[in-house]
């Protein structure tokens, strides 16, 4: 850890339903290693594992790059995939643009970016229609 | 109530035990939208569900439930079931539907584990 800041990067397949969590899995059990409050982790969970199945089911994959201090969790996704057009409209419950194969494995309810939302101290989404998305989420540790 | 007094209310046959096989479960959720799991329940040790992908344990291990029920007399793969036993996550299942195993289980004092907005 450099002047308190434990970073962590992980690449995330597109459409690989199998390995689909498996980075969150891990940063979770880092977390937890780490003595960061249940309540964080739980919020910061929730948060990275549905940003995480939206770069599988959206983004054509991409990375996961998180950051860790005294203070915060810090979460980047940015993936490859094809952008969003409307961002308020992404950010609405039951919104979805997801096929009927992955609601069929439980999501693309539209409720990912809502509980992104609903579980970030901080949310930043930085989107470029053919390019791809950036997700920033932040996590407050003492809250 | 535990592990075993859920199987046997549900006539369920268990698939793994988790690691805690004492665990008090106090309240369950019943859902087959894991979104709506993650938006949803705030503390809750248990899961209904008639789905039976990976993405059903990974949930329950992003939420710390410890317990998975599945309803409909449906069986997971093997590699879900190992998925669940590296977790530590216990895995149940039961041939009664949804709406009958919750109906089963809130009858003999398990109650919501939701937080609804």
């Amino acid at each position: 850890m450099s002047k308190g800041v434990i970073t962590l990067s992980y690449e995330i397949n597109a459409n690989d339903f199998q390995a689909a969590g498996e980075a969150s899995s891990t940063v979770k059990k880092k977390l937890k290693l780490l003595g960061i409050p249940p309540e964080a982790i739980r919020r910061a969970s929730i948060a990275m594992y549905e940003a995480e199945m939206n770069v599988v089911i959206h983004g054509n994959g991409g990375v996961m790059n998180v950051e860790i201090d005294k203070s915060k969790i810090k979460m980047v996704f940015r993936d490859q995939g094809p952008g969003i057009p409307d961002v308020g409209l992404a950010m609405q419950e039951g919104y979805s643009t997801a096929p009927d194969r992955i609601r069929e494995m439980g999501f693309g309810a539209g409720m990912g970016l809502p509980n992104i939302k609903r579980n970030a101290d901080k949310l930043d989404i930085e989107t470029v229609i053919g390019k791809g998305t950036t997700l920033t989420i932040e996590v407050n540790i003492n809250d | 109530m535990t592990l075993k007094e859920i199987a046997e209310i549900l006539e369920g046959e268990i698939l793994c035990t988790g690691d805690n096989e004492d665990l008090e479960i106090t309240s369950a959720c019943g859902s087959d939208l894991m979104s709506d799991v993650m938006a949803f329940v705030k503390n809750s040790a248990m899961l209904l569900t008639g789905l039976l992908n990976m993405q059903v344990i990974r949930t329950a291990e992003m939420m710390d439930m410890r317990l998975i029920v599945f309803v409909r007399g449906k069986k997971p793969d093997p590699c879900v079931v190992e998925m669940a036993k590296q977790k530590g996550i216990a895995l149940v299942c039961t041939k009664h539907s949804m709406f009958v195993a919750c109906g089963l289980l809130y009858s003999h004092g398990l109650t919501e584990g939701g937080n609804h907005p």
